[in-house]
């Protein structure tokens, strides 16, 4: 029959509509410059979307749970820094500074985990006051000046493994990491549950703080890592490193594909959020519009997707809807 | 046999008001234990103790010989204690293998063991007879399978006493054979069940012993073999009902109230037609997904509908719901609690939430509260509304058989034509379904056109004046009062079609 035809065409394209908006956008911007396809520059947007990408798979965690987390941006300041007096002042070396800076961002995960999970707070709120607290602390230690790391941390920064970029590997490691956590560990299935229903979580046994308290510590720790990879292209750390980031990370979760409700989205939603954003990016610089245009036309875009997810979940709904006889 | 679960002058008081009262009573291993009493009559609080979820204010609970005294639900889930609730405590979004799972996985080098945790579930499923893969996301089960999976859960757990509470109230026919098959394989495997149910017919044929609760004490228990559903009644409601129906006071009347012609909506509806008389029920029977529900929801035009035409009161009835509301309609949905309240409002505010309009003053229309106060407080003593302070109480605060008055009461403050009730009895007890039923005949006086629809075939024909049939869509015939009988109707309901020449009359 024609109606299910179209019925099967929507259904194929509702399911896999975000993947097919990514492919649309490198599609334009490739017919309008040519040079957006090439192979140098698309290994460039995703080197470049690496950073927030990183981050953006933590968030899929916390989101997972039905949970935020606004202070991203000055977890991935905080960090470094602290990572980064330890390569100053102690002599740790670059792969030690990576373990610092981790273990900070963890340290971090769990301020916003007690006062989420002990203190029973709204991550909201928590994660908002953590915001300004992290970045403040930060500027404590620096007296708002400008740091800067050994000279040492820009050639492991810009080093490359077979011709992979070290930011590309760390991404791509993140992210499949966190797959299959998410999909083949106990306490990855239990993040799922949780963001079902976290009553029933609970009923059904499941240590529900605990699980929890993980996902705040993982997304802080990656957005940390997140922050350092960045940190050793630059070489140095401004205080302004990371603000509003959280945005970003948030939304290229969201892009990808989780929901703000809990309980859906995959570590590879970031991955295509966080790429779709850069070669968004990227690709107005490539088109030449007007600078001043451009975080509009981000904006717009970025609605845009969210909406039409939107629309893909009402269509997939319908066509969920049980018929009680043949039409 | 032996003792599985005791109970010694078991008592539960909540702020000193006794919930139950030095309740004893002996649950042998291996019966099938029915449950009955009006809702407040103790049942849930007695299940609650054993589930751990309240602790006793005084007396005892032993469990297999031992005392029992549960802290948490964890604690009955390790004794051995099942629940089935009418509300499953499943996630939707993972597989079945999951959810059973779901506290406990398998693990092999830190990962999930899937083929362990495959094959244990695939083992399960099939003791349980449900054709399913494990892997099948929850999500996709309709509600009897969603239920066979909890039921494998509390297998998977060793369950000895498995608890269901309502198990049947958002099941077709089919899956209510099925789940009672599955009691009686449960049963047979030496488990040993307690079963809550407002559908006594259910009860007497599923059990083998019987208690009865009322205001907190048990009132009555004996072989099931001893009761029937007369005396279930008498017992849990104190004295003889004298009939589950109250007399119709009234005869419809000869003109036509409402007229459907041609009704059509592909996939959903095909060419039903019928008409309502004023003053006059008319039930509408049907299996699950016969389209009752969703005919109800196409006249109140909530969803869409391709041909057809509907005319009520002689003017046609086009537009949106509020368009319809305006017009004279007045629907009773079958999900009281996600629907037809706001929970967690006051039951005033839900009182007034159709007709709020109609209480405007001054051209900002600010409320006349005075106005509204009184009419609010008239509903409640004129629909026996029981409740406390009705501006403050929210509606949850109610037991169902007075959300339903709350329900029916908001749509009487605007004075409709035609009433829909979709399942107005569901989840209610036994005396406030006759007060409700009383409602209806009530309506039907004054003058008003009510489109009863039910799965209890029963309560049709205990209310209604003439009762139509639908099978997959369409109208399969209709009976008059003089003509009903059950075994016709059902079969009907089923697909055999009769000349439908009464119907459209």
């Amino acid at each position: 029959m024609n109606g299910s035809a179209r019925d099967r065409a929507t259904a194929v394209l509702a399911r896999h509509g975000t993947l097919l908006l990514f492919l649309l956008i490198i599609f334009v911007f490739g017919t309008q410059v040519p040079a957006f396809i090439g192979p140098e520059n698309l290994g460039n947007i995703i080197k470049q979307a690496s950073f927030i990408g990183i981050a953006a798979v933590g968030m899929v965690f916390v989101l997972l749970t039905a949970g935020i987390d606004l202070s991203v941006g000055s977890v991935m300041y905080l960090g470094p820094l602290i990572a980064g007096f330890a390569m100053r002042d102690y002599g740790v070396g670059v792969a030690g500074g990576l373990v610092v800076a981790v273990a900070a961002g963890a340290v971090m995960g769990s301020i916003n985990a007690f006062l989420i999970v002990v203190l029973k707070v709204v991550p909201f709120i928590v994660t908002l006051s953590t915001l300004f607290f992290f970045r403040g602390f930060g500027a404590y230690l620096t007296s708002s000046r400008q740091f800067d790391f050994p000279e040492e941390i820009r050639t492991f920064g810009l080093s490359s493994v077979l011709g992979v970029p070290t930011p590309i590997l760390f991404f791509a490691v993140v992210a499949l990491g966190a797959h299959v956590v998410l999909s083949r560990t106990a306490f990855g299935r239990q993040v799922y549950a949780i963001g079902n229903d976290e009553a029933a979580a609970a009923k059904a046994g499941i240590r529900v703080g605990r699980v929890k308290a993980g996902v705040y510590v993982t997304c802080s720790s990656l957005a940390a890592l997140a922050g350092f990879v960045l940190i050793a292209q630059i070489g140095r750390l401004d205080t302004g490193f990371g603000e509003g980031r959280e945005f970003d990370v948030i939304a290229a979760a969201v892009l990808g594909g989780a929901s703000l409700f809990g309980g859906v989205g995959t570590a590879f939603s970031a991955v295509i959020g966080a790429t779709m954003i850069q070669a968004v990016k990227i690709g107005l610089v490539f088109t030449g519009i007007n600078l001043y245009l451009q975080p509009m036309l981000q904006g717009l875009i970025i609605f845009a997707a969210v909406f039409l997810d939107s629309l893909r979940a009402s269509r997939l709904e319908m066509l969920r809807r049980r018929f009680i006889r043949p039409r | 046999m032996t003792t599985l679960l005791s109970f010694q002058d078991l008592r539960k008081e909540y702020f000193g008001v006794p919930a139950v009262r030095d309740l004893t009573l002996d649950i042998r291993a291996g019966d099938v234990v029915g449950v009955i009493g009006e809702n407040g009559a103790g049942k849930s609080t007695l299940m609650n103790m054993v589930g751990g979820v309240v602790q006793p204010t005084d007396g005892e609970m032993r469990w297999q010989g031992e005392p029992y005294r549960p802290r948490s639900p964890g604690d009955a889930t390790a004794r051995g204690i099942a629940f089935i609730h009418q509300e499953l405590n499943l996630f939707t979004n993972l597989t079945i293998a999951e959810n059973i799972f779901v506290d406990q996985f398998p693990s092999r080098f830190g990962m999930i063991d899937r083929p362990a945790m495959r094959q244990r579930t695939a083992d399960l499923l099939q003791q349980l007879a449900l054709d399913v893969s494990p892997d099948t996301d929850v999500d996709s089960l309709a509600p009897g399978e969603r239920q066979l999976v909890e039921i494998a859960k509390a297998l998977h757990r060793d369950a000895e006493l498995i608890i269901f509470d309502e198990p049947t109230t958002s099941l077709t026919p089919r899956e209510t054979a099925r789940l009672f098959e599955t009691i009686e394989r449960l049963k047979a495997d030496g488990k040993t069940i307690l079963y809550i149910s407002h559908i006594l017919g259910d009860v007497k044929r599923l059990s083998d012993a019987i208690v009865v609760l009322r205001d907190g004490e048990l009132v009555e228990q004996g072989a099931a073999a001893d009761f029937d559903v007369p005396a279930m009644i008498t017992a849990m409601i104190g004295r003889a009902l004298g009939g589950l129906y109250p007399e119709r006071t009234s005869e419809p009347r000869d003109d036509v109230l409402f007229s459907a012609r041609g009704l059509t909506q592909p996939g959903i509806l095909e060419d039903v037609s019928f008409d309502i008389r004023a003053g006059e029920i008319l039930g509408l029977f049907g299996l699950m997904g016969s389209g009752r529900s969703e005919m109800a929801r196409i006249v109140f035009g909530l969803d869409p509908l391709e041909r057809g035409t509907l005319a009520l009161q002689g003017r046609p009835l086009t537009g949106g719901v509020r368009q319809r509301i305006a017009s004279g309609l007045a629907f009773v949905t079958e999900d009281r609690r996600a629907e037809g309240l706001l929970m967690d409002a006051a039951i005033a505010d839900n009182l007034s939430l159709v007709a709020i309009e109609e209480f405007g003053r001054t051209p900002l229309a600010f409320l006349d509260k005075t106005r509204l106060a009184r009419r609010t407080g008239q509903m409640q003593a004129d629909m026996l509304i029981k409740a406390g302070d009705i501006r403050t109480q929210p509606a949850r605060a109610l037991s169902g058989g007075n959300q339903q008055k709350v329900v029916i009461g908001k749509w009487l403050m605007r004075h409709p034509a035609l009433f829909i009730l979709d399942e107005p009895t569901r989840g209610v007890d036994v005396g406030a379904k006759f007060e409700i039923y009383a409602l209806a005949d009530r309506l039907a006086a004054a003058g008003s056109g009510v489109l009863f629809i039910s799965s209890e075939l029963e309560e049709l024909t205990g209310m209604c004046d003439r009762i139509m049939v639908m099978n997959r869509g369409e109208v399969m015939g209709g009976f008059d009062r003089a003509a009903f009988s059950d075994r016709d109707i059902l079969a009907m309901a089923f697909g055999k079609r009769v000349p439908a020449d009464e119907v459209a009359a």
